[in-house]
């Protein structure tokens, strides 16, 4: 526990999630298969893995850095830059496309003054593109904290960003 | 309209997911009741592979001829992972079938771990699916409750535990090697194969991947029998029904079940009621991102395995994304190959590179800024990608460029000579 000790940062996770991985990953014959699950968990907490989280995830599964940091880099929806409190992931494949995805990626860089990679002055929002994301039914769409929001019109995204914005001052 | 026996979808209602209770009402769990209590683990393996069931992943593989090469009586642990990476553009239909019902593929894995004597389940589940991995997650809790799973289940000696695993993205992960990568923690590209994962998969382990709809035909071929699910299909060599996730431009975009072998003509029409503001229809991909294109000239063509593979076509998913007549065909395989490019994990030059220089291709002539020449070098990468990369992803992202070529060569012509998309305004 020494080195969890030593590489212990603020709110990546909490003492009782670092048990319960730890407890759970020497029950396993390979822990690796431990990784997207911790990196989900300190996402979830942190909203993003800074090195820290590398770290710790590589010291309670017994790996280096390198090999955490390997997969972490392979997966787009594993962040390793800070972004908003709401990441928002804007369908771009093709079914999305032939119902105005386009348009809809447009009005969403319009309305928030941002660009695709970019996340809004007060820290709420960051534009993400995606590939699709099982809504084609519901084009087009977006997702946002594993919430899909589909058959959107600029109405739609007004009110969608409006309620966001409310429930983080609730 | 709807004469289909709805199997999978039997119990799927608007914004409502059926658990035990549920599912029971409606015959669940006699498919592993009766499984346990009457068959062998060989006649569960010999009934699939009479039904002919073919894998619903997208590459259509007969299911009971897979589980053959399955090494059942190999000493130590052996894996069953079901593949619900549903990440190819187009295709929902396993989100659908887990928002309505997730006991199915439970039921579904226990009794073909049964089958094939694996004692260590996987459902490796896609990120953007996390609501349907919470309801995989209770029903594993359910039928583990009801004594499903566990150790010697009904009395039969046989144990089995089942795992959810959670995915972060990438749609190569859906590549069943890349996939077994993925789920052991190491970086997610494709393994070399042979050896196959019936052999060495999981952790070095015999190993047998399967998709979710897949799976969840299982119990239906057990409670119905082999006959029943052959006679489920239109086609005289298909058999059973199929999810079809309808999207694009028509008017109703859903997700039905309808039997394997039902013509293009019926989908659009009776189910996707017509082609959206009374357009015309151009084309569309039959089984999502990666299957070359179908056009109005297909619009009788019996959707299933073989009859779309004998006009150029792949059954693949039986995601139906449909283009209207106004629709820029470079345009939309534009779209799709800058998808493919995308999600490319990078370890093969033919996908990395040539998938780069198709999408830039494709770029310089929906731009306007194409050459005849460009079009040779077209023709050129079908021939230096296709058959040519370590694994299927790049060979599926050259379909849609194979479908471009040979029914809308026109329209590559027509944006080369015009200097602009002839579709633009």
């Amino acid at each position: 526990m020494d080195s969890i000790e030593k590489t212990k940062p603020v709110g990546l996770l909490e003492e009782n999630q670092i048990a319960e991985f730890i407890h759970h990953a020497r029950e396993l014959e390979h822990p690796r298969e431990l990784i997207i699950d911790i990196l989900r968990a300190i996402q979830k907490n942190h909203g993003w893995v800074p090195d820290e989280g590398i770290e710790l995830t590589a010291t309670i599964l017994g790996l280096t850095p390198l090999e955490v940091e390997e997969i972490a880099t392979f997966y787009d929806k594993i962040f390793r830059r800070p972004v908003g409190r709401f990441p928002i992931h804007i369908c771009d494949s093709i079914c999305c496309w032939t119902r105005g995805g386009e348009g809809v990626a447009a009005y969403f860089q319009q309305q928030l003054g941002i660009e695709f990679g970019q996340t809004t002055e007060d820290g709420m929002f960051t534009l993400l593109p995606s590939c699709c994301l099982g809504g084609c039914g519901r084009a087009p769409g977006v997702m946002i904290d594993h919430n899909f929001y589909g058959e959107l019109t600029p109405d739609k995204v007004d009110r969608l960003l409006a309620d966001l914005r409310q429930e983080v001052q609730a | 309209m709807s004469q289909t026996p709805q199997l999978l979808f039997k119990n799927r209602r608007p914004g409502e997911t059926v658990f035990m209770d549920g599912y029971r009402a409606t015959g669940g769990y006699q498919a592993l009741e009766k499984a346990f209590r009457q068959m062998t683990p060989q006649e569960l393996r010999e009934l699939v592979k009479a039904a002919a069931l073919r894998g619903r992943g997208g590459a259509g593989f007969p299911t009971g001829v897979k589980w053959t090469f399955f090494p059942s009586d190999a000493p130590g642990p052996k894996y069953l992972v079901c593949n619900c990476d549903e990440m190819e553009p187009g295709t929902y239909k396993d989100g659908e079938l887990l928002m309505a019902d997730p006991h199915q593929l439970v039921e579904g894995m226990i009794v073909s771990a049964f089958a094939l004597q694996t004692d260590i389940g996987y459902i490796f589940i896609r990120y953007a699916y996390e609501k349907q991995a919470e309801h995989l997650r209770r029903a594993v809790v359910e039928a583990t409750e009801a004594g499903y799973i566990g150790k010697n289940i009904l009395g039969s000696g046989f144990d089995f535990e089942l795992h959810v695993h959670g995915s972060a993205g990438r749609y190569i992960l859906g590549e069943e090697t890349a996939l077994l990568n993925g789920l052991e923690g190491k970086r997610p590209n494709p393994r070399l194969k042979p050896p196959f994962p019936a052999t060495r998969g999981l952790f070095g382990r015999p190993t047998t991947v399967n998709n979710v709809e897949t799976i969840a035909n299982i119990p239906h071929i057990i409670n119905g029998g082999a006959e029943w699910f052959l006679d489920l299909a239109l086609t005289p060599d298909g058999s059973g029904t199929k999810l079809f996730g309808l999207s694009g431009h028509l008017n109703c975009t859903e997700c039905f079940e309808l039997p394997v072998g039902i013509p293009l003509r019926e989908v659009v029409e009776n189910y996707g009621k017509g082609v959206l503001h009374n357009h015309t229809f151009k084309a569309c991909l039959p089984g999502g991102a990666s299957t070359p294109y179908l056009t109005a000239e297909h619009m009788d063509v019996a959707l299933d395995f073989d009859s779309l593979a004998a006009v150029g076509s792949r059954f693949g998913t039986a995601g139906v994304t449909v283009f209207d007549d106004r629709t820029c065909m470079v345009a939309v395989t534009l779209n799709l190959i800058r998808f493919f490019a995308r999600e490319s994990c990078g370890w093969c030059t033919p996908c990395r590179d040539g998938l780069t220089m198709v999408r830039w291709l494709l770029e310089m002539i929906d731009s306007g800024k194409g050459t005849p020449e460009h079009l040779e070098m077209l023709k050129d990468q079908l021939k230096n990608i296709s058959g040519k990369s370590f694994c299927a992803l790049a060979e599926g992202a050259m379909g849609p460029v194979a479908g471009l070529l040979t029914h809308f060569e026109q329209e590559i012509v027509d944006h080369i000579e015009k200097g602009c998309c002839p579709f633009r305004k």
